[in-house]
Formats: C-alpha cells, sequence, structure tokens
C-alpha cells in the first residue's frame, strides 16, 4: 500500500555542490573589458554594454533616462524607424534601461545574426544624434503615461518611500513631475551623450551560444572606440532623510486598496551582515511559506501578495516590505507586519523552519543559474559591487551554516519599528 | 526540435517526458482541462478561484508548499479562459516529492472551509489590485462583454463580478475538483534532469492509483457570426482616452490563427511595427499602439488598443486607426515585411525554448489542444504563410460588421 501521508526521502539541497561558472574576461584596444560566459543550448545569446551613465551623474532631472531612451532614435544615416527595421528584420531585441548608477544597451539576437547587429550596435553609441522631434514625442509620451501612473497608489508609494529614505534631490529618492519631462532640452541630452556614452566608461557583458570569433567581432567594432575602462571619478551624494517616519496619503478618494510601504536603511551587499539578513529576510517576508504572506494572505486574507526585499543599490540601501491591501484592513496589516517582526526579535528561528529555509534558498540558487543570461546577470551584479565569486561562496557557507541565535541577533539589531518608515498610499 | 516520450496511464493520464540533462533541475507540469470557458455563467471566476484552493492542502497532506520548499522547489499556476495549469521546478534529485504533492491533490483535495474563506478574499483582493483599483482595469470586461454574445469568453477569467466568488460555496468546490480534476481530463509533463524510465515508474507509482474519472465532454455554445459592427461608448475617471478595437479571428488550430498571429506581428510588432511608425511615431495621435491576440483556443479576438494624445478626438484616432488598416487590405504587405515577421516569430521561438519549465509548458498545452508533435510543426506553419494569405484573412476579418469598438473616455476630457 503506497504511504501517501509520508514524504518521499527529500535530498537536502544544502548539500549540493553549488558552483557559479567561472567568467571569462577579455580587453579590448582601446581598454574596455569584455566578460563573457559561453554557455547554453540554443543558438541564442546576449551582448550587454554597461556605461556609467545612470542618473547618479545627470546635472538635471530625468536627463540620464532621456538620453538612454534615445540612443537608438536616431543617428546621422539612420532614422529611429531604419534603426528598429535592422534589428526587428533579423529578430532581435535591442533594449535600453537606466538605472541610478548606470545604463545599458542591450542586444538579444540568434547568434548566427550577430555580425550584422554589432556594427549598428556600435553606430548608436558613437553617432546618435538625439532628434529634436524624437525628443518630443519621448517627452510627450512620458507625461502622457505619468499622468496614468499618478492614479495608481502603488507607483505613487513606490515614489514617496524612496523619497523619505534618499531625499528628493538624492538619485535614489528623486522622481519625475510633469515639469522635469518639459524641461529637458536637445542640448542636455546629446551633451550628457558625449561625456557619458560617446566617450563614457563602459563595459561589455556577453553570454550565451557564441561564435567562435565573437572577441574579434567586438574588437573589431567597440575596441576603436575612445570608450573607457572603469568608473567615472567619484561623484557624492549625500542622503537627506526625511525626518517624520509615518505618512498616510490619499491618492484616490474612491480606491478600494492601499499600497503599503515599510521601509529602514539597510547597508549595501558588501557589508558583513548582508547575507545572514538575505536568509533573516526570507524567512520574514521574502518568499511563498514567509511569515508574511503565510500570516497576512495566507491567514487572514488581507492582500494578494505581501512581501519584503533588500534593495540592491551600490551606495546607500535599503530593507522594504512591500504590499497592497485591501483599504479597510491597511492598518491591521501594518500592525501584524510590526507582530512578524517583535515574533523574529523575541523568539528564534526553530530549527525545521530554518532547515526549510536553507533547502529552499539553495534549491532556488540552483534554478536561477539555470541558463546563461541569468549567470551573467548575477555576474555582473557583482563586478558592479567590486565583488567576486568569493562572494557567492560565503553566501553559501552562511545559507548552510548562520545559527538561530545569529538570525536573532540580526533580528533585534535591524527588525526594529522605530527605524521604519511607514506609509499607506490609498 | 523538442524530443519527448509519450505513454498514458491506465486512468487515462496522459504522460510526457522531455530529458534535458544541461540542467540539474527538474520540472513537472500538470495541466488541466479546464479553464474559466467551462464555469456557470452565474458562478464566473471559479476555476481561477478553484486554483488558490489548490493550495489548501490535499487528503493526505496538510500543506502543498512546505514539503516543495524544502526540497528545494519552487511553484506557480494559472488560470487561463481555457485551461489551468500547475507547475513546479526542483531540484532533481527531489523530483518524487513533486510526485507525492502532485498526485496527492489529483486524488482528493482537503476541502478546507477555512482554505475557501481566506482564498476567497485573497481572490476579492486580487480582483480589486488588478481590475478595479487600476485605471483602465475593466477594459477587457467591457470589451468581453461587447465582442462576445454567447461564448463563454465573455466574462474574465478572474471572474464577472466580486460576488461571484464571494458567494462560492464547499458544495461548488467539491463538485468542480471531481467533475474537472480526474486523470482523464489532465496532462502531465515531466522535464529537465530526468529518464523516461525512471518517470514511467514514478508515474505508476504515485497517479496509477488515481481513479480515471470522467471524460468531461466540452459543449459549449457557439458565437454566432457577427453581423453589425458593435461600439461602445464609456465613461471613466482616466486621465486620458482609450481606444479598443476587436475582431474575430479563428480557433488556435485552424490555419487562420497562424495568418492573424503574424497580421499582429506586421501592424503591432516592435519599434518599426505599422501603428507604432505611423500612429504613435508620424501622426502623434496615440501616446502608445498595441496590436495583439490572446491566443485562445476557440475563436478569439484580434485587438488594436492605445491612449490617445491628450487633444486628440476619440473620432480622428479611430479613424486613422481604420485608415491603417484600409491600407493593409488595399495593399497587404511587402516580400520584407513578410520576412521580418517570421524572422521574428523564429526569434520568439528560440527564446522561449530556452528554459525548461516552457518547454515543459508549451507541450503540455499542445498534448491539451490533441497532440504534443504540434509544437514542433508550429514553426512551419508560420514559415506557409505567403503574402496573399496576410492580405486575403485581413479582408476577412477587417470587416466593418466583424469590429468591436469600446471608446474610451475620460471624464476629464
Amino acid at each position: 500500500m503506497l504511504n501517501r501521508i509520508q514524504s518521499p526521502v527529500i535530498y537536502n539541497a544544502v548539500d549540493f555542490d553549488l558552483q557559479l561558472p567561472q567568467l571569462q574576461s577579455h580587453t579590448l584596444d582601446n581598454g574596455v573589458p569584455v566578460h563573457y560566459l559561453p554557455l547554453g543550448e540554443q543558438d541564442v545569446m546576449q551582448v550587454e554594454l554597461v556605461f556609467y551613465a545612470g542618473n547618479w551623474y545627470e546635472q538635471k532631472n530625468m536627463v540620464a533616462a532621456a538620453t538612454n531612451f534615445l540612443l537608438k532614435n536616431g543617428t546621422s544615416t539612420k532614422t529611429a524607424f531604419e534603426i528598429n527595421e535592422h534589428f526587428d528584420f533579423y529578430g532581435a531585441y535591442l533594449n535600453r534601461n537606466c538605472y541610478s548608477e548606470t545604463a545599458t544597451l542591450t542586444l538579444h539576437c540568434l547568434s548566427k545574426h550577430l555580425s550584422v547587429l554589432l556594427p549598428v550596435m556600435a553606430e548608436l553609441v558613437q553617432d546618435a544624434t538625439m532628434p529634436a522631434d524624437e525628443l518630443a514625442i519621448y517627452q510627450q509620451n512620458q507625461q502622457q503615461r505619468l499622468t496614468v501612473n499618478l492614479k495608481k497608489c502603488d507607483f505613487v508609494a513606490n515614489r514617496y518611500i524612496d523619497a523619505y529614505l534618499y531625499g528628493k534631490q538624492h538619485p535614489y529618492g528623486i522622481y519625475a513631475d510633469a515639469a522635469d519631462y518639459a524641461a529637458i532640452t536637445q542640448a542636455d541630452v546629446q551633451a550628457f551623450y558625449q561625456q557619458y556614452y560617446q566617450q563614457g566608461h563602459c563595459m561589455i557583458m556577453v553570454a550565451g551560444k557564441l561564435p567562435a570569433d565573437v572577441l574579434t567581432q567586438l574588437n573589431d567594432v567597440f575596441g576603436k572606440l575612445p570608450l573607457k575602462a572603469g568608473s567615472p571619478s567619484i561623484v557624492n551624494h549625500t542622503i537627506q532623510p526625511a525626518e517624520e517616519k509615518k505618512y498616510r496619503v490619499v491618492n484616490d478618494e474612491a480606491g478600494v486598496q492601499g499600497a503599503i510601504r515599510m521601509a529602514r536603511h539597510f547597508p549595501t551587499r558588501t557589508h558583513p551582515d548582508f547575507k545572514g539578513v538575505q536568509i533573516l529576510n526570507n524567512i520574514f517576508g521574502g518568499y511563498f511559506g514567509s511569515r508574511l504572506m503565510t500570516n497576512i494572505r495566507e491567514d487572514k486574507g488581507y492582500t494578494y501578495g505581501i512581501h519584503s526585499y533588500l534593495q540592491n543599490n551600490l551606495h546607500d540601501s535599503a530593507w522594504m516590505i512591500s504590499t497592497e491591501a485591501g483599504r479597510d484592513v491597511c492598518e491591521a496589516t501594518i500592525a501584524e507586519v510590526y507582530k512578524e517582526m517583535e515574533l523574529l526579535r523575541n523568539e528564534p528561528v526553530d530549527a525545521e523552519e530554518l532547515d526549510l529555509v536553507r533547502n529552499y534558498m539553495m534549491g532556488t540558487l540552483l534554478g536561477d543559474l539555470d541558463g546563461p543570461f541569468q549567470m551573467i546577470a548575477r555576474w555582473k551584479n557583482y563586478i558592479l559591487h567590486g565583488l567576486d565569486e568569493h562572494y557567492f561562496n560565503d553566501s553559501i557557507h552562511t545559507i548552510r551554516t548562520i545559527t538561530p541565535e545569529a538570525l536573532q541577533t540580526l533580528a533585534n539589531k535591524y527588525l526594529q519599528p522605530n527605524d521604519f518608515y511607514e506609509l499607506i498610499v490609498v | 526540435m523538442i524530443q519527448y516520450e509519450q505513454f498514458t496511464l491506465d486512468n487515462g493520464l496522459r504522460v510526457l517526458v522531455h530529458e534535458d540533462a544541461s540542467t540539474p533541475m527538474a520540472v513537472v507540469n500538470v495541466m488541466y482541462d479546464v479553464g474559466a470557458k467551462d464555469e456557470n455563467p452565474q458562478k464566473t471566476g471559479f476555476a481561477h478561484l478553484f486554483e488558490h484552493l489548490m493550495f489548501g492542502g490535499s487528503i493526505n497532506i496538510p500543506d502543498y508548499d512546505e514539503p516543495l520548499q524544502r526540497a528545494g522547489g519552487e511553484n506557480n499556476a494559472y488560470t487561463t479562459n481555457d485551461l489551468t495549469n500547475y507547475y513546479c521546478q526542483l531540484p532533481a534529485q527531489n523530483i518524487e516529492t513533486a510526485f507525492w504533492l502532485e498526485s496527492d491533490r489529483m486524488l482528493s483535495l482537503a476541502f478546507s472551509k477555512k482554505s475557501l474563506d481566506v482564498q476567497r478574499k485573497v481572490v476579492c483582493e486580487e480582483f480589486k489590485e488588478h481590475y478595479i483599483n487600476k485605471p483602465y482595469g475593466n477594459v477587457w470586461h467591457l470589451m468581453r462583454g461587447l465582442a462576445y454574445t454567447t461564448h463563454p469568453y465573455k466574462w474574465m477569467t478572474i471572474g464577472q463580478e466580486l460576488s461571484h466568488v464571494e458567494n462560492a460555496t464547499l458544495e461548488d468546490v467539491k463538485a468542480f475538483f471531481f467533475k474537472h480534476y480526474r486523470p482523464i481530463n489532465a496532462v502531465l509533463v515531466v522535464a529537465g534532469n530526468v529518464k523516461t524510465e525512471q518517470i514511467k515508474q514514478l508515474a505508476a507509482k504515485w497517479f496509477g492509483p488515481i481513479p480515471m474519472g470522467e471524460k468531461y465532454e466540452r459543449n459549449l455554445p457557439a458565437e454566432p457570426i457577427q453581423t453589425a459592427a458593435r461600439v461602445l461608448d464609456y465613461e471613466a475617471n482616466v486621465p486620458l482616452d482609450a481606444l479598443v478595437k476587436t475582431w474575430h479571428i479563428d480557433s488556435r488550430l485552424s490555419q487562420g490563427y497562424y495568418i492573424a498571429d503574424l497580421i499582429t506581428e506586421v501592424m503591432g510588432g516592435g519599434g518599426s511595427s505599422r501603428l507604432f511608425q505611423r500612429l504613435v511615431k508620424e501622426r502623434r495621435l496615440f501616446s502608445n499602439l498595441d496590436c495583439y491576440h490572446f491566443g485562445s483556443v476557440d475563436n478569439g479576438l484580434l485587438a488594436i488598443d492605445g491612449k490617445l494624445v491628450a487633444g486628440v478626438t476619440m473620432d480622428a484616432a479611430e479613424a486613422a486607426v481604420n485608415e491603417e488598416i484600409e491600407q493593409l487590405l488595399q495593399e497587404g504587405i511587402s516580400e520584407q515585411e513578410l520576412q521580418k515577421t517570421i524572422n521574428r516569430t523564429e526569434s520568439v521561438m528560440a527564446f522561449e525554448d530556452m528554459a525548461v519549465m516552457s518547454r515543459a509548458n508549451s507541450l503540455a498545452f499542445y498534448e491539451l489542444l490533441g497532440n504534443a508533435a504540434l509544437m514542433n510543426n508550429e514553426f512551419k506553419k508560420y514559415q506557409a504563410v505567403t503574402a496573399a494569405d496576410i492580405k486575403q484573412y485581413s479582408q476577412q476579418i477587417f470587416r466593418k460588421e466583424n469590429s468591436n469598438t469600446l471608446r474610451y473616455h475620460s471624464k476629464a476630457n
């Protein structure tokens, strides 16, 4: 008779031998580093140009984002349409993203098409013209999008909580109003482009099933350009946290839900407590079986989902709790979050729960490492933080060995209600 | 080309195995042949609510998630108008834990009242978060109601109204389970670092003893052919006017589906697509404009959907969309455009197939459609489409009397 009560033998994921594939590196003639992982079964690949061109470096709000957006909207020989047509024709995706410190231009393509796509990518990096009419369309459409987003409680809450944490003048806390978009000029984006892209600091991340001559191709296309290695000279921004900690905002009188954000300052990934708190965070609100989910969703039904996470900033960072809950249960939700903090401070995590979280984290790490694009993304994050494979190995060591006492100590150090900003936007 | 082995248990459960030794993980995917279209019109949203209840404990196992997480696994599920799919990924060494968990909840749920009480609330919050407390959140509620008079695609997966979810009873839950969640109505796909022989044994051991159940014979009312254009003017507290137009297209396995898919690429795929280039960039009538479809199993809808630039009238925006369609009907597409859409399709498929989870999901879907082997023929079907097919099919679907138009007005304007 089949025993359906008893689970089959579960092999501890904790015991698995997890290795981060070693990143390979190469330097182009101009000194620009190429980091690459030749892995994968499908004939697809990724080339990402990472520039130090995030809003950390802008003098005027939204100029970094606008410049990044306009990279593919025209060169001296090609219109935006022709550029799109070129990448679309080969079934390739050329995306750009602007972050706080960095901004990227990322190509995903079938490996067989790389040689016809790379030269146009280089053209965008050297010869983008940032046409005035393209800027005008961008401004108009961003303003329109903003008016829609400002109706959403979660969007508004995300803006406010970062502004409380870092100050609205800080690159991490700043957000855009319609007037900020309107104030961007063509001269602004062209100057930013010249300094931070054309002659900017850059690294190239490559992964997937790579053509045999990929390094030659990259050198031919990017190796002669006036790009630089390393990061620009240091720019300092000082955070200016809000003094008031508790906020209640009504954005929509008719709203049926509130967006709740609770956050405290927390050190960056390089701090010795970071790895341990990642485990504490998992227990607290980091996965489906977390304390917050179990209590606030699965027991009380206040929300469709509640999560906590550590922000991944390079300079200053934070620990965040985020959920959308029924309007009438928002205050009760916050009270429950504090109760869960209290429990973690007052009682050691029991061995069974910790064991589960260790296995869960190892298993998901194994799953996250499935595929070249995921692996290169992890490496990129390490490089930007000045870390290497030791960090990965130490993280695994911490997952395997951290004690309930150590977690309780961390909870007492960091899960203190007085340190948390608290916001509800209805 | 995706390789797989296939066998059927005595209780009718179809099992597919896709071996991939390049990953340390295994994926177990169980797809049930039931979606929102199978719901009672008075009890909509039930298939999706039920998906939540599948995590509320089964007959022998009080909690699904905990043992899976202990085994280093992760899982999720989704419900569409056509089907319900459950999938988990875990280190391949622990695959038997997934068999234990999935087979027990196919055997029987615990039918816990507490789980029903809580998940009704959770789903109501999901309903609010995505469809009520969000600008334009009811667009597809309105559009489905307009485009379908008869076929159950007329309601959304989340349900027609909150009260349907709020009123669900434990009796409803039990009846639904034993009608739809039987081996004969399901497909099991196992993929990743596994061996077919091993899966044959595990499947027989864990799923073999479950009673077959009755084959669910779907007998849905067909949507009558639309004979007159439908227009709905709607006003809401949103900042911008929006325009959504749809046209009925053919079912998932018909040739028309593949042509329609390529038409959405021509009109709305990527930065060089016609609608984006002409109406967002050149004429600046819309701030965004998309063209897409839902991949519906039964006769579906092709949609064009965008927000108007402030100051542009609804009539002008709609006229501009109609001009683009008219041009497609008159002139068709160039060979270069056709090649581009086919290249893009090839690329989409290659990227989709990267993840073993996505491969498992696709195999289950095609098996549910009738034959997993269809998966490997998909690209050929796209390659067979000609520019003439696109022109001809465009003329067939983009007829005024086949159209539904939602003019979503901002109260502020």
